[in-house]
């Protein structure tokens, strides 16, 4: 700009004013590039900060509503937290934030008065909102209402409250995805380029190429993701490198694996990251449409991805000619209708093109025939919300993060018995004992603990001995499990591990396609193996335990060709639990099958009732309870269980008031 | 109930077969569920057959071909819930409603259905009535959760 | 040319093609279960692994492309294994009822169980079970048997472009299906049978009629004639020891004779009467502005494939009934007036490569006063299995002639078992009608050979004709779609429904080897170049049906018997 068309930038420029600077988004991306004059920049610098609400001017209440959120009753709060407003009078912005990662202290509730540390308080169900609320608009702390506060220059800590790095959670993470995430606004994409957003994206189109740009993703060391580790640079490079008159890229939101919810939390809580990794990598590989394909069971994610979207489109971040790079970008959404197996990529790509969602055999790739018999890159959600970052970082940066084969960090949902269960992001590199006992929290209860499973129903369990196993793609395959996507379920010494393999197995089985022999017809035999040893100990019949006994054997050998020869990689991994639990448990095995006994007291079917006739009072509930007249006992003295037509219902164990049923 | 499924198509006019699935999802979401009829015509108006179209639809669990109890029980059996003994709640809600998954009771009150990862792990185990979730479900409190709703339908009907 | 190591031997693989094909031209035998010739890779069955040196898994030869340097091993340890364990998995929800089953002895999984060794059940878990479809007069569905290889689907689907059938529901729990699991009947399948040819094991099989005939056979009261299409006397020679391409039409009278047939006659006779009639409609309506092009109508599956979704053409589909069912019509009116025997008494069979025959049979246009105009339809399958029955040694049988009347054809009417025979055979006679003169050429190259569409445009008297000829219906539609948009050069059209004509038909002996049915369809160009009468209207005997009993073509006592309408469907799936 000239000094003849010095403008003074006008306040209304962040908001959706009509008719918006037409510098606008140059200006906030390359700031201050139009911005000659001193007051303007000032402004637009005090805009950027009322944006990251650095400081606030009038009170503001964040409520951690992310599904999580909703699911432990953040509903709730927030109708409480406005009720509240309406009848205090108290002037206060409201806003619904995404998941922050601690989701055993949800519901979360945060104040930021001005001048103060913004102040995280747990679990503020509804009946808590007023009193706590009337507390910190007091300026006092309610009791053990406090979880932690995010201190900054200029403000005004709480006194006695740790701070965001402090907390035992958050501190030992490194939050390159989940930057944002319970942080932002995911509604604002204002707030997010103000906190450094699209920087990425207009760097790398003005000033990369294509092909620079995946030479420089091929420096990174970033890999997929998704699960499968695949170095995200050579991918787009077979893409880039494959003529055609359409490219695709699609970001797979499917996030199948039962227990997780990473994606789901980023796209919920800081999408616009992901539409900035979209764009990215569409831009490399010269795609100019772009499919995200995202369960259907993610509603809250769909509507903000769609709000971003729009947002994006009308910022021109999006859409036609992109910061005027030439580079066009339109991206649909495809909703999933519930098939685990269309995480696979041929098997999305059928999806997406309206068919049964069925691999295909592979070559061809589909970096270089992929949907519509186009060239198409699909990477995962996590994929792509890391390159943000890794290039407001740099490169070097994010490849010095990590081990010699596994660069940056890695989002884990943390589940099953651990005291602080939620979203974790840690270096590669970090130990697996790390993210248990110091993040986690450890086994609550003080239980035992047993195992950590990684990887979903692809991955394996990792035994105590193997805790100090560090978090790298290979490291973890050496110890028979996976990266997975990043599911990682903690277990205690009450959880039965042929049980584990068992419900893998058959989750396994209901979401197989069907197409190929080995994994449709092979899983079912193995799950019925497992069946046989976790099941049926009353019903079972002479010949049945000698297939029991084969079974062991059987499950190995099943389990090699199911790796050898299936289609897919879900059918290539679905041996991996059970691989994995006979490897470090198998004695568990053993015992269930030679001793039909299972000592964690999981499989219903193996325990054996008895009454301890010391402690039963003769009461009579319990024989008049059992479905089998099972029972045996006069009144007022002690009863006993016949074996032989007890079916292991545990109606006994349920009624007995004085404690005298035992299950072994 | 036909103009439903004509009133979807509509709005995709020389649609090709990647709008399968979408105007499947739109079309039972207006009807509550897939009918041989909107088969029938959505096949038509793709040019592809009956056959293809029950194909496709039968491979998810999305789709349903029978309608929904007035409250949709969903059950998690994902991971973390299943660790915390989803297992047990399961068998409890198949007691207290008489019903086994997949099905839908006789009044059409409610139907129960178990689903992949709901993604609340954390909470586990969870269930979703109509879309509305409970936390921490165990088999003693299914009972109750199952019964307030029996109370709101006789409450909906002495209004209505 | 690619260099590569197999099983330690340096083979050739041609750039751009898959190791199966490599392999298959190597000599080396690696077994396929899911595999379509020309037909992308589904890579479903996995039975074609090998080891392939550098991958960490087993690799499917069938859809992984040769590369210069590769080393692979068909049959290592690891492979065998792998494959062995499939067949038992297959097995283990397989019913264990081979020797009750169609298939046995000729059934693919059969005989991969033996070859591989199969000697113990290894798992005895649950075993899916559906109920049979036996609505279809065609073709009998034992989902029970399916191993869902999916070649029926994709034939279906990909071949014939009718999409009667689709896998259904997922997993274990996959079976192959109409929509909603209704019957055979009420869905669009034309009953090509094109699925049974694919069919490895005894999941998909024709409707079997063996009974009645054998039940007639026994009745002292019928009458029972048999006729045979020109395709299988050309093709039974194989299922009794002869060499493929042999034709075996005296040996074949005789057998049935022997069997107890009171008549053998010759389809390749009515198929000269629907040549006479069809070239007669096809000048008729040349010469008075008639519906063009005209199409034939002698393939019962085509017929049904417009009726269901291309009703607008009906009124081009010539008139004339098949030859089968022509057949069917003198017998029961111009056979049982000289006989001296009601219509009723009279059973009438016929041996048709093809299950479609089945369905056409039971159309009430094929019949009249409740009576059908034929009676059975057996396949050439189910021939063979008669033949066996019956303990017929064909090398003890010395060769006969068919019945009069209907007995002599000219080679015209053989040529109707390849794709192309009515076109040439009818174009001969349409010629004679046009000009008074022969055909002067002996045939027409251009329509001859196993190419599923085959153009020409032929010069007769002044006019010229543009002709196509099509097989396999998904052909058939492109073809309908081109003159939809507007191609109007074509007069004359013949489809066959089966990829090849009939000698590739829906009821021929199962196999997949592409040799056997070029040596079946050089027997009828053989047959054509040795034989004496070369046209239909050549025939004395087809001559004397005309003078004695039918007047002349097209006359109103050949459109009672001999023509017939058809009737738009609308399928309810």
């Amino acid at each position: 700009m000239t000094k003849d068309e010095k403008r003074h930038c006008c306040e209304g420029c962040w908001e959706f004013a009509d008719p918006k600077c037409p510098d606008l988004v140059k200006c906030l991306l390359f700031r201050p590039r139009g911005v000659v004059d001193t007051m303007a920049r000032e402004r637009v610098d005090s805009r950027v900060n009322a944006l990251k609400r650095v400081d606030v001017s009038t009170p503001v209440i964040y409520v951690g509503a992310g599904t999580c959120g909703l699911g432990a009753g953040a509903a709730g709060t927030l109708e409480a937290v406005q009720e509240w407003i309406r009848v205090t009078g108290t002037k206060a912005q409201v806003i619904q934030v995404g998941c922050i990662g601690l989701c055993a202290e949800e519901p979360l509730l945060d104040v930021q008065l001005p001048g103060k540390a913004r102040l995280s308080l747990r679990h503020v169900t509804r009946d808590k909102v007023v009193g706590y609320l009337d507390s910190v608009f007091a300026n006092e702390i309610p009791a053990k209402g406090a979880l932690m506060q995010f201190s900054g220059e200029g403000l005004e800590n709480w006194p006695s409250v740790p701070t965001w790095q402090e907390h035992p959670f958050f501190a030992p993470q490194e939050r390159i995805v989940l930057k944002n995430c319970g942080l932002v606004d995911p509604e604002s994409i204002g707030e997010y380029i103000a906190r450094g957003g699209y920087q990425a994206l207009a760097t790398t189109l003005t000033n990369l190429t294509r092909t620079e740009l995946c030479t420089q993703v091929e420096k990174s060391g970033l890999r997929g993701r998704g699960g499968g580790g695949f170095p995200t640079g050579k991918k787009w490079r077979f893409a880039l490198d494959t003529p055609a008159d359409q490219k695709f890229l699609v970001c797979n939101a499917d996030e199948g694996d039962p227990g997780a919810f990473m994606d789901r939390a980023v796209i919920e809580g800081d999408p616009h990251r992901l539409l900035e990794g979209m764009a990215i990598a569409a831009y490399a590989i010269g795609a100019s449409k772009a499919y995200v394909y995202i369960r259907a069971e993610y509603p809250l994610a769909i509507a903000r991805l769609n709000e971003a979207i729009k947002q994006a489109h009308s910022f021109g971040l999006l859409g036609e000619n992109i910061l005027d790079s030439g580079f066009n970008l339109h991206i649909i959404i495809k909703q999933g209708a519930g098939a685990f197996v269309c995480g696979e990529e041929t098997a999305l790509i059928a999806s997406i093109e309206g068919k049964r969602g069925m691999p295909r055999p592979r070559p061809p790739y589909p970096a270089v025939q992929g949907l519509f018999g186009k060239p198409t890159v699909i990477n995962n959600v996590e994929t792509l919300s890391n390159l943000p970052e890794m290039f407001t970082m740099g490169v070097e940066a994010f490849a010095a993060m990590g081990t010699a084969t596994s660069k940056g960090s890695k989002v884990f949902a943390l589940s099953g018995k651990v005291c602080n269960t939620g979203l974790v992001e840690v270096r590669m590199g970090t130990t697996v004992r790390k993210i248990v006992e110091e993040i986690g929290g450890g086994v609550p209860d003080n239980r035992a603990f047993k195992a950590v499973q990684i990887g979903g129903p692809s991955g394996g369990c990792i035994p105590a001995s193997h805790l100090d196993t560090v978090i790298d793609y290979e490291s973890l395959k050496e110890v028979g499990a996976m990266m997975g996507s990043g599911g990682l379920v903690v277990m205690d010494e009450d959880n039965c591990m042929v049980d584990v393999a068992r419900f893998f197995m058959d989750f396994i089985q209901k979401e197989s396609c069907g197409k190929c022999i080995p994994c449709r017809e092979g899983t079912r035999r193995m799950l019925e193996i497992l069946n046989a040893i976790t099941q049926g100990r009353r019903s079972e019949k002479g010949f049945s335990a000698l297939h029991r006994f084969q079974g062991i054997l059987q499950l190995e050998q099943l389990a090699k060709v199911i790796q050898d020869t299936s289609l897919c990689g879900l059918g290539q991994s679905a041996p991996n639990p059970v691989l994995s639990t006979l490897r470090w448990f198998r004695e568990e095995y053993e015992e269930h099958i030679f001793n039909r006994h299972c000592a964690s007291r999981v499989c219903k079917e193996l325990l054996e009732y008895t009454i301890d006739p010391d402690a039963c009072t003769g009461c009579t509930l319990c024989a008049r309870k059992c479905p089998t007249e099972a029972i045996m006992g006069a009144k007022k003295s002690p009863h006993y269980v016949i074996q032989e037509r007890c079916i292991g219902c545990g109606s006994c164990l349920e009624v007995c008031r004085a404690g005298a049923v035992r299950a072994q | 109930m036909t103009m439903e499924v004509d009133r979807v198509l509509d709005k995709y006019p020389q649609a090709g077969r990647d709008s399968l699935i979408p105007i499947l999802q739109e079309v039972q979401e207006g009807e509550g569920f897939l009918s041989q009829n909107s088969i029938v015509r959505i096949g038509r108006h793709l040019g592809l057959s009956s056959a293809k179209i029950y194909g496709v639809a039968t491979f998810y669990n999305q789709f349903r071909f029978e309608p929904q109890g007035q409250f949709h029980v969903q059950i998690c059996r994902g991971t973390a819930c299943h660790v915390r003994g989803s297992a047990g709640v399961l068998t409890a809600l198949e007691r207290a409603l008489g019903l086994k998954a997949g099905e839908t009771s006789q009044d059409g009150l409610f139907s129960l259905e178990v689903v992949a990862c709901i993604g609340a792990c954390g909470l586990a185990p969870v269930i979703a009535v109509n879309g509305e979730f409970h936390a921490a479900v165990t088999p003693e409190t299914v009972k109750s959760i199952i019964n307030d709703y029996r109370k709101q339908a006789r409450e909906d009907d002495d209004e209505g | 040319m690619i260099d590569l190591m197999v099983n330690n031997r340096r083979v050739k693989g041609e750039p751009g093609e898959m190791l199966l094909s490599t392999l298959k031209r190597a000599g080396v035998h690696v077994p396929t279960l899911c595999h379509l010739e020309g037909l992308f890779p589904s890579g479903a069955c996995r039975m074609c692994v090998v080891e392939v040196e550098g991958v960490s898994g087993l690799v499917p030869s069938c859809a992984y492309p040769v590369r210069e340097g590769l080393t692979v091993f068909t049959h290592s340890t690891r492979a065998v294994q792998a494959r062995k364990t499939i067949i038992e998995l297959l097995l283990a929800n397989h019913p264990d009822d081979c020797l009750y089953c169609n298939r046995n002895t000729h059934c693919d999984l059969q005989k991969l169980a033996a070859d591989y060794n199969v000697r113990s059940r290894q798992y005895f878990g649950q075993r899916t079970s559906h109920n049979i479809d036996m609505s279809s007069p065609s073709i009998v569905r034992d989902p029970d048997k399916c191993i869902l290889c999916g070649k029926c689907v994709r034939v279906c689907e990909e071949v014939q472009g009718v999409a009667c059938i689709d896998f259904v529901g997922r997993g274990s729990k996959t079976t192959v299906g109409t929509a909603f699991e209704q019957g055979l009947n009420v869905s669009s399948c034309v009953n090509c049978g094109q699925c049974i040819m694919v069919c490895p094991t005894g999941a998909l099989r024709e409707h079997s009629h063996i009974k009645d005939v054998l039940a007639a056979l026994d009745d002292p009261e019928k009458k029972v004639v048999v006729q045979h299409a020109p395709a299988i006397s050309v093709t039974v020679g194989e299922e009794l020891g002869l060499k493929p391409g042999t034709d075996a039409f005296g040996v074949l009278t005789a057998a049935l004779r022997g069997m107890g047939f009171d008549r053998v006659f010759d389809t390749g006779f009515s198929a000269d009467l629907t040549v006479i009639e069809e070239a007669s409609e096809l000048v008729h309506r040349i010469r008075n502005g008639g519906r063009l092009p005209m199409i034939t109508s002698c393939s019962p599956g085509w017929v049904k494939f417009t009726e269901e979704f291309y009703p607008e053409f009906m009124g081009n589909i010539s008139t004339c009934k098949s030859p089968q069912q022509m057949m069917g019509a003198i017998v029961k009116s111009y056979f049982a007036q000289q006989e001296g025997t009601e219509p009723a008494n009279i059973y009438s069979v016929s041996i048709m490569p093809c299950v479609a025959k089945k369905f056409e049979a039971s159309r009430p246009e094929m019949g009249s006063h409740g009576t059908p105009d034929v009676d059975a339809v057996l396949t050439t399958r189910e021939l063979v299995q008669l033949l066996a029955m019956r303990g017929v040694d064909a090398s003890k049988l010395r060769p006969e002639r068919a019945d009069t009347p209907f007995g002599d054809r000219s080679t015209a009417g053989k040529l109707f078992g390849a794709t192309g025979g009515v076109m040439e055979a009818a174009l001969r006679t349409a010629h004679f009608i046009l000009t008074g003169e022969e055909w002067p050429k002996s045939r027409i190259q251009s329509l001859r050979g196993m190419a599923p569409r085959k153009e020409a445009q032929v010069k007769i008297g002044g006019t010229e004709l543009g002709v196509v000829v099509v097989s396999g219906l998904m052909e058939a539609r492109t073809l309908l779609e081109e003159i939809r948009q507007g191609r109007d050069d074509i007069h004359f059209i013949e489809v066959m429904t089966c990829p090849g004509g009939c000698i590739a038909g829906g009821g021929q002996p199962q196999h997949s080897d592409p040799e056997i049915l070029k040596a079946r369809m050089q027997a009828l160009y053989a047959i054509d170049r040795d034989g004496d009468v070369r046209t239909a209207h050549s025939n004395r005997s087809v001559q004397r049906l005309y003078d004695e009993f039918l007047g002349e073509p097209l006359s109103p006592e050949s459109h009672r018997l001999l023509h017939t309408h058809y009737v738009k469907r609308n399928v309810v799936l």
